[in-house]
């Protein structure tokens, strides 16, 4: 099983970028949810949202065309969309706490079966950590999605019954995208709703710490 | 008319004594005072308390006060990891942290400038940023109480500013400056450009002249990395 060829990161991306709807208010997190810009399909347009105060983020920016008062979260240069809007850091969160963002999408090192969230701080890690804008787009978000492999680099379900890391947020994902799988975290418990191609429930369970609902034949991810 | 505007920067920080809690604004390298704290690192001010998303770059923003050992804590969002000069400081003990969500250290800012005495927030619940916290349930949600954050100065770096302090800012260098500006004791505005009273359309104001104390014209200076 070992050998069995894992979603790459650009795939759980790509795999990502089909929950979001056309016509939504978006907050893309560092590491792999930053990669789903360019994975949109291409008939939907979806405003992206930025921390420091930008609403409707295009691309980035290209060599000659930066502008360095005008840069994403990870103080990247980008473009701006038609219809695009500045505002301050307060008004930013505001959004996101608040509810008005229809889809957040975050990096995650531990998510529980009840949708708690860790994702800032990996113990025994040297430096201070930091928080950023994570804690507040985990409270308010009206969809939290999670982006991240299935299991550490150990080997380590990242799936599990309850954090053992710092947490983030209680209760708070929605849908986790690996790259093995594709879960819904529901009332009743963790909803497989999708498995990476050439894999099956069982396999999945097996590299997850918490029980998986799975009901009938899961069908596989659908990438282009 | 309050003459707001100084002659230099090194006035614009004179009076800064030790031991005060200074704002500074900035995010992502766009909208960082870094004329003001250049100033302030010539002045040489000690035991500041920092309130500021994060700690600078290596030698840039804020990083330069770290080196010169004149922050003794620090109120951030995300410090950041290279951030070397704080890092360092921290892990030798030197410099203490308040970690605050990044929202939540705007609303406590602006929670100051408005004359509130806190809030309950759902952020941060069952998170070690609840610990030492009142915590309660209101609409069936358990929620923590957050105070404001008050400071002595806020560093504000703006794009326009007319005589009188009105201020502009240019696309996402606004960040945190508009926030703070209303949150601090006195204001300190480095713009780049001074215009006269009336010059900026009332409507196209982001921080209205009473929360600004002092003005002083100097180019934008920005640091790689």
């Amino acid at each position: 099983m070992p050998d069995k060829l894992r979603l790459t990161r650009e795939q759980i991306a790509q795999r990502a970028a089909q929950e979001l709807p056309d016509g939504a208010y978006v907050n893309l997190g560092w590491g792999i949810p930053n990669l789903i810009a360019d994975y949109l399909p291409k008939d939907i347009t979806v405003y992206f949202h930025s921390e420091n105060g930008i609403l409707g983020m295009g691309r980035r920016a290209k060599p000659g065309e930066e502008d360095f008062d005008q840069v994403d979260a990870m103080k990247v240069p980008v473009t701006l969309i038609s219809g695009a809007s500045f505002f301050h850091q307060a008004d930013a969160h505001l959004m996101t706490r608040g509810g008005h963002l229809d889809v957040a999408v975050l990096g995650g090192f531990q998510v529980s079966e009840k949708g708690d969230l860790a994702n800032w701080k990996i113990p025994g890690a040297k430096g201070s950590g930091g928080i950023g804008g994570a804690m507040d787009i985990a409270a308010g978000a009206k969809t939290l999605i999670v982006c991240m492999e299935h299991t550490t680099k150990e080997g380590a379900p990242k799936i599990v019954k309850q954090c053992t890391y710092p947490l983030t947020g209680l209760n708070c994902v929605d849908t986790i995208v690996t790259d093995l799988a594709v879960i819904d975290v529901k009332p009743e418990g963790l909803l497989l709703r999708e498995v990476a191609p050439g894999w099956t429930a069982v396999e999945v369970q097996k590299l997850t710490g918490a029980e998986l609902i799975a009901k009938g034949q899961i069908p596989e991810m659908h990438l282009v | 008319m309050k003459q707001k505007i100084c002659a230099t920067l090194d006035e614009a920080v004179a009076d800064i004594p030790d031991g005060v809690r200074i704002m500074f604004g900035g995010f992502g390298g766009a909208g960082f005072p870094n004329n003001l704290i250049q100033a302030l690192a010539r002045k040489g001010t000690k035991n500041i308390t920092a309130i500021s998303n994060n700690c600078g770059t290596r030698e840039g923003e804020l990083g330069l006060m770290f080196k010169n050992n004149q922050i003794k804590h620090v109120i951030a969002s995300f410090p950041g990891p290279h951030s070397n000069h704080f890092q360092e400081l921290f892990a030798a003990k030197k410099v203490t942290l308040e970690l605050v969500p990044q929202g939540i250290l705007c609303e406590r800012m602006r929670a100051a400038a408005a004359g509130l005495q806190g809030f309950y927030t759902t952020v941060g619940v069952g998170t070690e940023v609840a610990d030492g916290k009142e915590e309660r349930v209101m609409d069936g949600k358990r929620c923590i109480l957050e105070k404001p954050i008050h400071a002595d100065y806020a560093f504000i770096k703006a794009q326009k500013a007319d005589e009188l302090g009105n201020l502009t800012y240019r696309l996402a260098a606004r960040n945190f400056n508009p926030i703070m500006a209303m949150a601090a004791k006195m204001t300190i505005v480095e713009a780049e450009e001074i215009v006269s009273v009336g010059a900026i359309d009332p409507e196209n104001v982001i921080t209205p002249a009473i929360f600004v104390h002092r003005i002083i014209q100097a180019k934008g200076l920005r640091y790689a990395g």
